[in-house]
């Protein structure tokens, strides 16, 4: 099949970009969307020209490395898919195709389709986790967690931060992914301790990063990979106001 | 050279207890005057971060990826073992010592391995305690399964995302202690070569991915948790970053290797569709409980596959091994495969790969019965090939896994370097020639949250406080070297690209130092790498320069340790003549006797 790509250049952080046409002749439909690149930047390199940059990284779905919009949706057409599980076969021939990076504020483009993602490692960093240290702990079997809660809490824990959700939103929320986290050790009893804490804190870097709020659209979950649930936005809001103005915050202030 | 691996004596039950005892300890006070270098963020590396970090040290964290969370220990699908017992089947720390010894061919270090077994029991109630949601029984108790080589049911899992659960655990420990001050994290960095002052490893060169800027970092110990170099091959299933560039500068500046050409082929991934294939995907061996392996019975038969009559079929597993039938070793399947492909019986495109067909499974149990067992990896398959399992037989061929080998270290986990440690996949000590499923992540787990915390005070009580400044010459000759090298790679500006002299290092590999093995082919392979080489330092194309984000430059500097580490792996396979399936000669018969099939 043959398809023509028009693809984001940007030089780096301050260059103002633009995008570059690419014809694809003959190419395999069984390909993936990131091999259809890889063709792409030999082709350039053998050319003399310098390759398109972007993050992949695993190829399984699963590192939530690669993040681009294409065709204007985050990992593009598929549903519950990554660009890197994207195969060929489902775009038209002769279909143009446009890829672009991550637009929001919080992940600012390093170069071509690359962005920095670091601000969710400091959303985690500012309380993502259970604060246990290495060794002393109960036996793994001391606690009983009945399954549906074990289970919800792995659907939650299914996010790969790849930031498809914060693209796909329109103010640039990232309300999916911390919401995901905090759900997931929330529900968990052995998350009960920090609960309140920890979605102060989160929310509260998440804030500080420049991400936008939530209007409700439900494009974060439409647009998710992983199919994140919105129910767990709804969740991590009542931990917010719990965490302000719950039993717990009286007992003590 | 100094080759002690410091095994201690007397009963192996009783060994780690009687070492733990007798390892030096460094006061919680004096712990935090001490440096440690950490690269690599997968289970090995970021358990051993969180919890040195915890304990005092002061921790200095590397990786390529743009986020520690992203290293390819996230892509494990299957499950981690423990010798728990909770099914009441018959499970101990013995048993699942004797497996992975056994398992591996017996060529693992077996008090290490005594060891891994006892501490598995640790890692489950760490990472339940972190929050990593396990799959559960209705009862609320954790769910276990059987996997491959065991007779008991002693593996735990997270569905199919069992790596991602337990990454992101020692990911969210890492971010803790990140937020405490006692790590600081350099993601998108590339250790390019270890710094040694005085015989003893004292930091590492990287490279700031983003900026190409070189920098030095000093520590009082490095811990190498950086994986496994399948990527030799081109085509395997690790990452595409996954590579051996720490490991390999590592021995190169004396750190020893071994068995390195211990390679884990696996039977059951997606075969390759064409020539640019950039990796390989995995697909669960469960399939072969249900699945049927065959091929047509006539080379070349192009036919589709219901167009082909049951007797024009040839179920090879079933014909050659009728005890086993399609669930003999993962070696024997693999190597079978190969075999029916290279007699031009293979089916697809290409013509290398072999049916899984699950008509007779279906016509038996019915559709919803194997769509509960498989359906997840049925939908895998179908995003990736676009064909459906449940009415056209899936296509399978075996692909390179996990290595073995790695660099060699002591009981203490410490390489032949005084004061550098490899961990997890980068170390050769657990798995023998042969590593069992679902003990990767024990032994990631094992090393970093409960063996070099123990293990590296030991080295550390016995060093000084000093700090070596990076602006010794130890450090400045070593940025001289990486900054030449990069130089080089980028001034050859010769005509072919990396991929392309990747792809030729992964072919002579995959032909010739892959299933099967011969001493005339190795030969071979040895003249051909030699020439891979040389084409690589006369022609490779690298564009850009080494001061600015370049991924063509990260590639070529991995590739270009690739083909080195690739002519070790055939060195090492020339000097193995036991009759082991990693350098099996190619005419020996599968028995059921006999080193190549005891598993």
């Amino acid at each position: 099949m043959n398809v023509t790509l028009k693809i984001w250049r940007q030089k780096n952080a301050t260059d103002t970009g633009k995008f570059e046409t690419y014809d694809m002749k003959d190419i395999n439909d069984h390909m993936s969307f990131l091999e259809l690149v890889d063709v792409l930047n030999e082709k350039l390199e053998q050319e003399g020209k310098e390759p398109v940059h972007f993050d992949h990284d695993c190829r399984e779905g699963i590192c939530g490395s690669c993040a681009m919009y294409i065709n204007g949706r985050p990992h593009g057409p598929m549903k519950g898919t990554t660009a890197c599980q994207l195969h060929m076969r489902h775009f038209k021939e002769g279909e143009t195709i446009t890829v672009e990076p991550w637009r929001a504020r919080a992940f600012p483009v390093i170069k071509d389709l690359m962005v920095d993602r670091s601000a969710f490692d400091r959303i985690i960093q500012a309380g993502g986790y259970i604060s246990v240290n290495t060794g002393g702990v109960p036996d793994a079997n001391e606690i009983p967690v009945s399954k549906d809660i074990a289970d919800e809490a792995f659907n939650a824990a299914t996010c790969i931060a790849c930031g498809a959700c914060v693209a796909a939103c329109k103010n640039a929320s990232a309300m999916l992914f911390v919401s995901a986290k905090i759900s997931q050790l929330a529900l968990l009893p052995q998350g009960q301790v920090e609960r309140e804490r920890r979605a102060e804190l989160m929310i509260s870097q998440m804030d500080a990063e420049g991400f936008g709020a939530c209007s409700n659209t439900q494009a974060c979950s439409a647009e998710c990979p992983k199919e994140i649930d919105m129910l767990n936005i709804a969740r991590m809001n009542r931990e917010f106001l719990k965490a302000k103005v719950g039993s717990r915050a009286q007992e003590i202030h | 050279m100094n080759f002690e691996s410091k095994t201690p004596t007397g009963p192996i039950a009783e060994q780690w207890t009687k070492h733990k005892f007798n390892l030096k300890l460094v006061n919680p006070a004096n712990k935090r005057k001490y440096d440690i270098i950490v690269v690599g963020t997968g289970l090995a590396g970021a358990s051993a971060a969180a919890s040195l970090a915890e304990l005092g040290y002061n921790v200095k964290s590397f990786c390529f990826q743009d986020s520690p969370r992203r290293a390819h220990s996230i892509a494990a699908q299957g499950g981690i073992n423990a010798a728990k017992n909770y099914q009441n089947d018959g499970d101990s720390v013995f048993r699942l010592f004797y497996d992975t010894v056994k398992g591996g061919d017996y060529r693992s270090r077996e008090s290490n391995v005594y060891r891994l077994s006892e501490v598995s029991v640790s890692i489950i109630d760490q990472c339940v305690a972190q929050g990593v949601p396990f799959a559960r029984e209705y009862g609320g108790l954790l769910s276990n399964r059987s996997f491959g080589g065991a007779q008991v049911s002693r593996t735990f899992y997270a569905r199919g995302q069992t790596g991602q659960q337990l990454l992101i655990g020692a990911y969210s420990a890492m971010s803790r202690q990140v937020a405490n001050g006692k790590i600081k994290v350099y993601p998108r960095t590339e250790m390019l070569d270890l710094v040694m002052v005085d015989g003893k490893a004292r930091g590492i060169v990287t490279r700031n991915l983003i900026t190409g800027e070189i920098e030095s970092h000093s520590g009082h110990a490095v811990i190498l948790a950086s994986g496994g170099y399948g990527n030799v091959f081109f085509l395997s299933t690790n990452a595409m970053g996954s590579n051996a560039t720490a490991a390999w500068r590592a021995h190169k500046k004396g750190a020893l290797f071994a068995n390195p050409c211990y390679t884990q082929i696996h039977p059951t991934c997606i075969p390759v569709s064409g020539e640019y294939q950039s990796k390989l995907t995995l697909m669960s061996e469960s399939l072969r409980n249900d699945g049927r392996v065959w091929v047509p019975k006539k080379e070349g038969d192009k036919r589709k596959p219901h167009e082909i009559p049951e007797a024009e079929r040839d179920y090879y597993l079933e014909r050659k091994y009728p005890a086993f039938g399609n669930l003999v070793p993962r070696d024997v399947a693999s190597r079978n495969a190969k075999q029916v492909c290279d007699e031009g019986k293979g089916v697809g495109e290409t013509g290398l790969a072999v049916y899984l067909d699950f008509a007779d499974a279906i016509k038996r149990d019915g559709r919803d019965t194997i769509s509960a067992k498989y359906g997840n990896l049925f939908e895998m398959y179908e995003k990736i090939t676009g064909y459906n399992p449940y009415d056209t037989p899936m296509m399978i061929y075996p692909a390179v896994h996990y290595t073995m080998g790695g660099l060699w270290v002591d009981y203490n986990l410490m390489t032949s370097i005084p004061g550098l440690y490899s961990l997890g996949e980068a170390n050769f000590s657990d798995h023998g020639a042969n590593r069992l499923g679902a003990s990767a992540l024990m032994q990631g787990l094992a090393d970093g949250y409960f063996v070099i915390p123990y293990t590296i005070g030991d080295y550390l009580a016995g060093m000084s406080y000093d700090k070596v400044p990076t602006t010794h010459e130890a450090f400045k000759a070593a940025e001289a070297d990486v900054q030449a090298k990069l130089k080089k790679l980028i001034s050859i500006n010769g005509k072919q690209t990396v991929d392309q002299l990747h792809k030729k290092l992964g072919h002579i590999m995959w032909d010739k130092c892959g299933m099967s093995r011969t001493a005339e082919g190795l030969k071979e392979a040895r003249e051909q790498i030699k020439k891979v080489k040389e084409e690589f330092w006369t022609d490779v194309k690298v564009l850009g320069t080494a001061d600015e984000l370049n991924q063509t430059l990260e590639k070529a500097s991995r590739v270009a340790d690739f083909i080195e580490l690739g002519a070790l792996m055939v060195e090492d396979a020339l000097q193995r003549e036991e009759s082991l399936w990693r350098s099996l000669p190619r005419r020996i018969p599968d028995t059921r006797r006999g080193s190549q099939t005891r598993r």
